[in-house]
Protein backbone atom coordinates (compact mmCIF):
# COMPACT_ATOMS: atom_id res chain seq x y z
CA UNK A 1 0.00 0.00 0.00
CA UNK A 2 1.17 3.59 -0.77
CA UNK A 3 2.24 5.60 2.27
CA UNK A 4 2.71 9.22 2.73
CA UNK A 5 6.22 10.02 3.08
CA UNK A 6 7.27 11.30 6.31
CA UNK A 7 10.84 13.63 6.68
CA UNK A 8 13.18 14.17 9.97
CA UNK A 9 14.17 18.01 10.35
CA UNK A 10 16.03 18.40 13.43
CA UNK A 11 13.85 17.60 16.08
CA UNK A 12 10.43 18.32 14.23
CA UNK A 13 8.91 15.63 11.98
CA UNK A 14 7.42 17.31 8.10
CA UNK A 15 4.94 15.74 6.39
CA UNK A 16 3.48 17.32 2.92
CA UNK A 17 0.21 15.76 1.65
CA UNK A 18 0.29 15.76 -2.22
CA UNK A 19 -2.04 13.40 -3.37
CA UNK A 20 -5.66 13.03 -3.02
CA UNK A 21 -5.95 10.70 -0.21
CA UNK A 22 -8.06 7.88 0.25
CA UNK A 23 -9.33 7.05 4.15
CA UNK A 24 -7.09 4.04 4.53
CA UNK A 25 -3.73 6.61 3.38
CA UNK A 26 -5.14 9.28 5.80
CA UNK A 27 -5.30 6.26 8.64
CA UNK A 28 -1.81 4.80 7.78
CA UNK A 29 -0.37 8.59 8.20
CA UNK A 30 -1.89 8.75 11.30
CA UNK A 31 0.10 5.42 12.79
CA UNK A 32 3.10 6.00 11.23
CA UNK A 33 3.14 9.32 12.41
CA UNK A 34 2.71 8.30 16.04
CA UNK A 35 5.17 5.99 15.77
CA UNK A 36 7.65 7.98 14.34
CA UNK A 37 7.22 10.78 16.92
CA UNK A 38 7.99 8.17 19.82
CA UNK A 39 11.20 6.34 17.49
CA UNK A 40 12.54 9.81 16.54
CA UNK A 41 11.76 11.71 19.98
CA UNK A 42 10.44 14.21 17.91
CA UNK A 43 8.92 17.55 19.59
CA UNK A 44 6.96 18.72 16.45
CA UNK A 45 5.25 17.63 13.60
CA UNK A 46 4.44 19.78 10.64
CA UNK A 47 1.85 19.21 8.27
CA UNK A 48 1.61 21.16 5.10
CA UNK A 49 -1.96 20.48 3.16
CA UNK A 50 -1.67 23.71 0.83
CA UNK A 51 -2.31 20.49 -1.89
CA UNK A 52 -5.21 19.42 -0.76
CA UNK A 53 -8.19 20.62 -2.43
CA UNK A 54 -10.60 19.33 0.36
CA UNK A 55 -10.65 18.43 3.52
CA UNK A 56 -14.06 16.38 4.71
CA UNK A 57 -14.97 15.14 7.91
CA UNK A 58 -12.91 11.87 7.80
CA UNK A 59 -9.35 14.05 6.95
CA UNK A 60 -10.20 16.38 9.29
CA UNK A 61 -10.54 13.82 11.94
CA UNK A 62 -7.50 12.50 11.31
CA UNK A 63 -5.96 15.89 11.63
CA UNK A 64 -7.31 16.43 15.41
CA UNK A 65 -6.31 12.78 15.91
CA UNK A 66 -2.91 13.39 15.02
CA UNK A 67 -2.66 16.56 17.13
CA UNK A 68 -4.78 14.80 20.21
CA UNK A 69 -2.28 11.69 20.05
CA UNK A 70 1.06 13.88 19.36
CA UNK A 71 0.10 16.28 23.02
CA UNK A 72 0.44 13.48 24.43
CA UNK A 73 3.30 12.37 23.54
CA UNK A 74 4.51 15.42 24.45
CA UNK A 75 5.06 17.14 20.56
CA UNK A 76 3.39 19.62 18.93
CA UNK A 77 1.20 19.75 15.77
CA UNK A 78 0.74 22.45 13.41
CA UNK A 79 -0.55 22.03 10.28
CA UNK A 80 -0.08 24.45 7.63
CA UNK A 81 -1.23 25.97 3.98
CA UNK A 82 -4.91 25.68 4.15
CA UNK A 83 -6.31 27.11 1.41
CA UNK A 84 -9.00 29.68 1.79
CA UNK A 85 -11.79 27.79 0.04
CA UNK A 86 -10.97 24.59 1.97
CA UNK A 87 -10.85 26.56 5.27
CA UNK A 88 -14.97 28.29 4.81
CA UNK A 89 -16.09 24.98 3.51
CA UNK A 90 -14.51 23.20 6.88
CA UNK A 91 -16.17 25.62 9.33
CA UNK A 92 -19.56 24.97 7.41
CA UNK A 93 -19.18 21.37 7.44
CA UNK A 94 -19.12 21.49 11.24
CA UNK A 95 -15.84 21.06 11.46
CA UNK A 96 -13.81 24.11 13.02
CA UNK A 97 -10.62 21.85 14.27
CA UNK A 98 -10.38 23.68 17.72
CA UNK A 99 -7.88 21.11 18.54
CA UNK A 100 -5.06 21.61 16.01
CA UNK A 101 -2.45 24.67 16.47
CA UNK A 102 -2.40 26.04 12.27
CA UNK A 103 -0.26 28.74 10.91
CA UNK A 104 -0.22 29.86 7.27
CA UNK A 105 2.33 28.54 5.97
CA UNK A 106 5.71 26.29 6.25
CA UNK A 107 7.89 28.93 7.66
CA UNK A 108 5.53 30.32 10.31
CA UNK A 109 4.46 27.14 10.88
CA UNK A 110 8.69 26.04 11.87
CA UNK A 111 8.77 29.20 13.90
CA UNK A 112 5.76 28.13 16.13
CA UNK A 113 7.57 24.61 16.52
CA UNK A 114 10.91 26.22 17.05
CA UNK A 115 9.63 28.73 19.63
CA UNK A 116 8.39 25.64 21.85
CA UNK A 117 11.52 23.94 21.03
CA UNK A 118 13.42 26.83 22.40
CA UNK A 119 11.11 26.59 25.48
CA UNK A 120 11.43 23.12 26.80
CA UNK A 121 15.32 23.61 25.91
CA UNK A 122 15.50 26.29 28.54
CA UNK A 123 13.44 24.13 31.13
CA UNK A 124 15.84 21.67 30.67
CA UNK A 125 18.72 23.89 31.69
CA UNK A 126 16.40 24.96 34.57
CA UNK A 127 16.42 21.37 35.77
CA UNK A 128 20.03 20.91 35.58
CA UNK A 129 20.68 23.87 38.08
CA UNK B 1 -34.11 21.37 -16.63
CA UNK B 2 -31.51 20.14 -19.16
CA UNK B 3 -28.22 17.30 -18.42
CA UNK B 4 -25.53 18.74 -20.02
CA UNK B 5 -23.47 15.75 -19.37
CA UNK B 6 -23.96 12.73 -16.72
CA UNK B 7 -21.57 9.94 -15.93
CA UNK B 8 -22.56 7.07 -13.49
CA UNK B 9 -19.85 5.82 -11.19
CA UNK B 10 -20.00 2.33 -9.02
CA UNK B 11 -18.90 3.37 -5.12
CA UNK B 12 -17.16 -0.01 -3.43
CA UNK B 13 -14.35 0.95 -2.02
CA UNK B 14 -12.21 4.11 -0.60
CA UNK B 15 -10.67 4.48 -3.78
CA UNK B 16 -14.23 5.14 -5.42
CA UNK B 17 -14.81 7.69 -2.88
CA UNK B 18 -11.39 9.42 -4.66
CA UNK B 19 -13.13 8.84 -8.11
CA UNK B 20 -16.29 10.67 -6.74
CA UNK B 21 -14.22 13.43 -5.70
CA UNK B 22 -12.43 14.12 -8.80
CA UNK B 23 -15.53 13.38 -10.99
CA UNK B 24 -17.42 16.55 -9.00
CA UNK B 25 -14.67 18.25 -9.69
CA UNK B 26 -14.59 17.90 -13.24
CA UNK B 27 -18.07 18.68 -13.46
CA UNK B 28 -18.56 21.65 -11.25
CA UNK B 29 -14.98 23.16 -13.21
CA UNK B 30 -17.17 22.61 -16.58
CA UNK B 31 -20.15 23.86 -14.91
CA UNK B 32 -18.01 27.26 -13.98
CA UNK B 33 -18.58 27.07 -10.14
CA UNK B 34 -16.38 29.35 -8.69
CA UNK B 35 -13.09 27.77 -6.54
CA UNK B 36 -15.45 27.90 -3.14
CA UNK B 37 -18.17 26.98 -4.69
CA UNK B 38 -16.02 23.79 -6.22
CA UNK B 39 -14.54 23.03 -2.57
CA UNK B 40 -18.43 23.16 -1.49
CA UNK B 41 -19.77 20.67 -3.46
CA UNK B 42 -16.66 18.35 -3.56
CA UNK B 43 -16.54 17.82 -0.04
CA UNK B 44 -20.43 17.14 0.07
CA UNK B 45 -19.55 14.22 -2.29
CA UNK B 46 -17.10 12.60 -0.08
CA UNK B 47 -19.25 12.90 2.31
CA UNK B 48 -21.44 11.36 1.01
CA UNK B 49 -19.89 8.65 -1.26
CA UNK B 50 -18.45 7.80 2.33
CA UNK B 51 -21.93 7.32 3.49
CA UNK B 52 -22.91 5.16 0.59
CA UNK B 53 -20.24 2.98 1.58
CA UNK B 54 -20.04 2.63 4.84
CA UNK B 55 -23.85 2.76 5.68
CA UNK B 56 -25.10 1.58 2.50
CA UNK B 57 -22.49 -1.21 1.80
CA UNK B 58 -21.79 0.62 -1.75
CA UNK B 59 -23.87 1.88 -4.07
CA UNK B 60 -23.44 4.30 -7.00
CA UNK B 61 -23.58 7.92 -7.78
CA UNK B 62 -24.85 9.42 -11.15
CA UNK B 63 -23.02 12.61 -11.41
CA UNK B 64 -24.38 15.31 -14.06
CA UNK B 65 -23.40 18.92 -15.27
CA UNK B 66 -27.24 20.28 -15.78
CA UNK B 67 -28.09 23.62 -16.88
CA UNK B 68 -32.00 25.29 -15.86
CA UNK B 69 -33.33 28.96 -16.66
CA UNK B 70 -29.60 30.27 -17.37
CA UNK B 71 -28.46 28.66 -14.69
CA UNK B 72 -25.45 26.07 -14.59
CA UNK B 73 -24.56 23.64 -11.45
CA UNK B 74 -23.86 19.80 -10.75
CA UNK B 75 -26.31 17.80 -9.44
CA UNK B 76 -25.22 14.25 -8.13
CA UNK B 77 -27.69 11.17 -7.17
CA UNK B 78 -25.91 8.72 -4.77
CA UNK B 79 -27.86 5.89 -4.48
CA UNK B 80 -27.65 2.48 -2.46
CA UNK B 81 -29.67 -0.68 -1.60
CA UNK B 82 -28.69 -0.49 2.05
CA UNK B 83 -30.53 -0.89 5.77
CA UNK B 84 -31.88 2.62 4.84
CA UNK B 85 -31.83 5.21 7.98
CA UNK B 86 -34.99 5.09 9.94
CA UNK B 87 -34.81 8.51 11.50
CA UNK B 88 -33.96 11.23 8.69
CA UNK B 89 -34.36 14.09 10.95
CA UNK B 90 -31.80 12.41 14.18
CA UNK B 91 -29.77 11.62 10.87
CA UNK B 92 -29.91 14.94 9.91
CA UNK B 93 -28.55 16.30 13.13
CA UNK B 94 -24.55 16.99 13.61
CA UNK B 95 -22.95 14.63 16.14
CA UNK B 96 -25.36 11.75 15.55
CA UNK B 97 -23.92 8.84 14.10
CA UNK B 98 -25.01 4.64 14.37
CA UNK B 99 -20.67 3.98 13.15
CA UNK B 100 -17.48 5.53 13.64
CA UNK B 101 -17.56 8.93 12.02
CA UNK B 102 -18.81 12.34 13.64
CA UNK B 103 -21.80 12.53 12.82
CA UNK B 104 -21.00 15.65 10.07
CA UNK B 105 -21.78 13.83 7.06
CA UNK B 106 -25.36 14.29 5.97
CA UNK B 107 -26.01 17.46 7.37
CA UNK B 108 -22.43 18.67 6.15
CA UNK B 109 -23.74 18.09 3.30
CA UNK B 110 -26.68 19.11 3.49
CA UNK B 111 -25.70 22.68 4.41
CA UNK B 112 -22.65 22.61 1.84
CA UNK B 113 -25.22 21.99 -1.23
CA UNK B 114 -28.17 24.56 -2.65
CA UNK B 115 -30.25 21.61 -2.79
CA UNK B 116 -30.71 18.78 -1.06
CA UNK B 117 -33.45 15.58 -0.68
CA UNK B 118 -33.01 12.05 0.82
CA UNK B 119 -35.10 9.20 0.34
CA UNK B 120 -34.97 6.39 2.70
CA UNK B 121 -36.98 3.17 3.29
CA UNK B 122 -35.35 0.89 5.71
CA UNK B 123 -34.60 -2.19 4.47
CA UNK B 124 -34.44 -1.20 0.87
CA UNK B 125 -31.93 1.49 0.35
CA UNK B 126 -31.58 5.72 0.29
CA UNK B 127 -31.28 7.71 -2.16
CA UNK B 128 -30.12 11.35 -1.99
CA UNK B 129 -29.95 13.92 -4.37
CA UNK B 130 -27.96 17.26 -4.07
CA UNK B 131 -27.22 20.38 -6.06
CA UNK B 132 -24.61 23.45 -6.53
CA UNK B 133 -25.39 26.09 -8.90
CA UNK B 134 -23.25 28.63 -9.99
Amino acid sequence: MDRIPILKFGNALLVTIQVDMHDRLATALEEDLTSRIVENNAKGVLIDISALEIVDSFIGRMLDNIAAVSRILDADTVVVGMRPAVAITLVELGLSLTGVKTALNVERGMALIQARLKMSDAEDDDSEE
Amino acid sequence: MTTQKSERLEIRSSDDVVRVRQLTRTLAIAAGLGLVDQTKIITAASELARNTLDYGGGGFVLAEQVEAVGRRGVRLTFEDRGPGIPDINAALKDGFTTGKGMGLGLGGAKRLSNEFSIHSTSGEGTKIMIARWK
